[in-house]
C-alpha cells in the first residue's frame, strides 16, 4: 500500500469518472447545517527543514530513556532493540502491509505471523497462539473472558499481586458478561496468598488469575495455583508482562497453566511511550475454537506446496456476528514481526543471557538499596528485575528529588495499593550499567 | 435419499423415533449443500431444546450454519465421534453422522414435520 496524497489532477480525474463537478458536489447529500463552510482553523504549512525543527523542540520536552537514568519497570520495560529489528521492519513489504484476507498475495505477512505463534508457543509453553492482541491488559481481559466460554462459569479469582491495570480493564470487559470477581492479598514474601486463593475457589469459578513474574517483581509458585484451580474445575490464567523473564523461568504451561497471556513489549520492540505495544494469548489445543483474534494456519495449496492463511475465521465477528468470541478484528503484525525478529536473533541461549543480566544486576541494585538508610526491601520472597523498596520519605519526594539527578526512581506505589503508600516500585534492566545503579544509591543517600 | 421412516423439519433435520427418543442428524440435502464438514458444535447431555431452536452449529469449508432441533426435550447421547471425524456427516448423514438423542417431551409435535414425500415436495419448491 501506497500512502501519498493526490494531486489536484488525480482530483479532477477521480471526479470526472465519478460524474461530479466538484468535491462539494459529491458530498451534497450531507445537509447544508452540517456541512463547514469555512477552511480548517490550523496553521499554515511548514516547509520541511521548519517542520523538523518544530518536531525536534516537541520532543525534546519528553523524559526519554536515553537522556534519563530511568529504573521503570511496572508493565512497560527498558530493553535493548538490535538495529537488526529496526532495520527489516522498516522494509516495505513489511510496513504497510495490509491484513492478509488474500493469502495468494499475502505468504510473507502470514508466515512472520505463523513465526510468531510458533514462538509464543515455545516461550510460554502452550500449544496454540493467536496472532497477537493490543497489549497485555485486554490480552488478559480476554483471555478471562474466553475462561468463562470454555466452563460457563461466572467467578475469577484475581490476586492483588496482578497488575492494577490489567486488573481495571478486565472489570471493564467483564462487566458487560456479569462476571464476579474475587481479589486475593498478597503475602510478605510479595506473592500471592495460596491459602486464600484455596478459600475462593469454588464451583463457579471460571479461572484463577496469577501474573508471572507478578506486579512486584516476585515469582509466583504456578503448580500449586495450577493444582488448586483443577481441583475445582476452573482454568490457570497466567499473565506475563515481561516476557524477558520466560527466558529463565520455567514456562507457564510446564507448570499447568490453561491460558498464557501478556504483553510482549519487552522482547525488543522498545518503550514508545506505552504503546503501541503487543498482546499475546496461548492456550491449550483443545480450547483452540474459543480464542479470540486472528489466526494464521499452515496448510498446502492446491500443488501440495506449504502455505499460510488466516483460519478458523467462524471464531471472528465477520464471519459470525452473535457468536464471534470477541470483537477484535485485527492484531499488532508489525509490532509482533518485531519481537519475532528479536527472539530470533536472540535465540533461547541469547535470551537466558539477557534475562540473567536482568536479574543479577537487580540483585546488585537491591542489595545496595537495602543498605540505603531509610530504605528497605519490602518483601521477603525471590524477585526477577523488579522489586519494591520501603522507604521512610514520601515517595513523592524521593522521586521529584531524584529526577533532579535526571533519575527516575520508579513508580510511587501508592498511586495503586494504598497499603503500600511508602513504597516505590523499581525495575533493573540489561540497560542499566553498574555506574547508573550506584548513581541512583547516590542520589538516594542524599535525600534530605 | 430420504428414507421413509423419518421425519423432516424444514431447516433440513431428521428425526427417527426410537420409543420415546428421538435421533437427529441432517439431511442429505443439508451435507451435500454445506460440503464437506469440519467441525460440528453439539451440546452437552442434559440440555434441553424447543422444536425449530438452535442448538449446535455445523462448520463446513464454506459455510457455517446453526442445526435446529426438529422436537422439544432434552439431551440424552450426544455423538462424540463427529469430533475426530466430521466427515461422517456427510459420509453416512442418517447411520453414524447422526448428531444427538433427544427425550421427546411431547411426540405430538412430530405432526407438525414432513414425511418424505413432503419433504421431497418442500425441496423441489424451494428450487434444490
Amino acid at each position: 500500500m501506497r500512502y501519498i496524497p493526490n494531486t489536484k489532477q488525480d482530483c479532477q480525474a477521480m471526479l470526472q469518472t465519478i460524474g461530479a463537478g466538484s468535491v462539494d458536489e459529491l458530498f451534497a447529500d450531507v445537509p447544508g447545517p452540517l456541512r463547514l463552510r469555512r477552511a480548517l482553523k490550523i496553521p499554515p504549512a511548514l516547509a520541511e527543514a521548519e517542520l523538523v525543527k518544530r518536531l525536534r523542540a516537541l520532543a525534546a520536552r519528553n523524559a526519554d530513556a536515553d537522556r534519563y537514568n530511568s529504573f521503570l519497570g511496572a508493565g512497560c520495560y527498558d530493553h535493548f532493540s538490535p538495529a537488526i529489528i529496526g532495520h527489516l521492519v522498516s522494509r516495505g513489504e513489511f510496513l504497510t502491509a495490509y491484513t492478509p484476507y488474500q493469502p495468494e498475495i499475502s505468504q510473507g505477512t502470514l508466515q512472520a505471523g505463523f513465526e510468531y505463534q510458533t514462538l509464543v508457543c515455545q516461550l510460554t509453553g502452550m500449544e496454540v497462539s493467536n496472532a497477537s492482541m493490543y497489549e497485555g491488559a485486554s490480552a488478559t481481559a480476554e483471555a478471562i473472558l474466553m475462561a468463562h466460554r470454555i466452563t460457563g462459569r461466572t467467578e475469577v479469582v484475581v490476586g492483588r499481586a496482578v497488575h492494577p491495570e490489567y486488573r481495571q480493564v478486565a472489570r471493564t470487559y467483564a462487566a458487560q458478561v456479569g462476571l464476579v470477581f474475587r481479589e486475593i492479598p498478597f503475602t510478605e514474601a510479595g506473592v500471592t496468598d495460596r491459602d486464600a486463593v484455596t478459600r475462593a475457589l469454588g464451583s463457579q469459578t471460571a479461572c484463577l488469575v496469577v501474573q508471572y513474574p507478578n506486579f512486584f517483581g516476585g515469582v509466583e509458585e504456578l503448580v500449586p495455583l495450577a493444582e488448586a484451580a483443577h481441583a475445582v474445575g476452573a482454568l490457570l490464567v497466567v499473565c506475563v508482562a515481561e516476557p524477558i523473564a520466560l527466558g529463565l523461568l520455567k514456562s507457564p504451561g510446564e507448570c499447568g497453566a490453561d491460558l498464557v497471556t501478556g504483553e510482549g513489549q519487552g522482547l525488543g520492540t522498545g518503550m514508545n511511550y506505552g504503546g503501541p505495544a503487543l498482546g499475546f494469548l496461548a492456550t491449550r489445543e483443545q480450547h483452540v475454537r474459543h480464542l479470540p483474534g486472528r489466526l494464521v494456519g499452515q496448510t498446502v495449496d492446491r500443488d501440495g506446496r506449504p502455505g499460510y492463511v488466516l483460519t478458523l475465521a467462524t471464531r471472528e465477528q465477520h464471519i459470525r456476528r452473535e457468536k464471534a468470541t470477541s470483537n477484535i478484528c485485527t492484531a499488532e503484525s508489525l509490532i509482533a514481526l518485531m519481537a519475532t525478529i528479536y527472539l530470533v536473533s536472540m535465540g533461547p541461549q541469547g535470551l537466558r543471557a539477557v534475562a540473567l543480566q536482568n536479574l543479577r544486576k537487580a540483585a546488585y541494585a537491591k542489595g545496595r538499596l537495602g543498605k540505603v538508610p531509610g530504605c528497605g526491601i519490602r518483601f521477603g520472597g525471590p524477585t526477577f528485575n523488579e522489586f519494591v523498596v520501603r522507604v521512610a520519605k514520601k515517595p513523592a519526594a524521593i522521586l521529584k528529588h531524584l529526577l533532579k539527578h535526571d533519575i527516575i526512581g520508579g513508580v510511587d506505589l501508592g498511586r495503586f495499593y494504598p497499603d503500600l503508600a511508602d513504597c516505590l516500585l523499581l525495575c533493573v534492566t540489561e540497560q542499566k550499567t553498574r555506574e547508573e545503579i550506584d548513581a541512583l544509591i547516590q542520589a538516594l543517600g542524599g535525600v534530605r | 435419499m430420504y428414507p421413509a421412516e423419518l421425519r423432516y423439519s424444514k431447516e433440513h433435520e431428521w428425526v427417527k423415533v426410537e420409543g420415546t427418543r428421538g435421533r437427529i442428524g441432517l439431511t442429505h440435502h443439508a451435507q451435500s449443500a454445506l460440503g464437506d464438514v469440519v467441525f460440528v458444535e453439539v451440546p452437552k447431555v442434559g440440555r434441553a431444546v424447543k422444536q425449530m431452536e438452535a442448538f449446535g452449529v455445523v462448520e463446513s469449508v464454506k459455510a457455517v450454519s446453526d442445526v435446529y432441533s426438529p422436537v422439544s426435550g432434552a439431551v440424552v447421547e450426544v455423538n462424540v465421534g463427529l469430533e475426530t471425524a466430521p466427515e461422517l456427516v456427510n459420509k453416512d448423514c442418517y447411520g453414524a453422522g447422526w448428531l444427538v438423542v433427544v427425550e421427546m417431551a411431547s411426540p405430538k409435535e412430530l405432526d407438525a414435520l414432513m414425511d418424505a414425500t413432503a419433504y421431497q415436495a418442500f425441496l423441489a419448491s424451494e428450487g434444490h
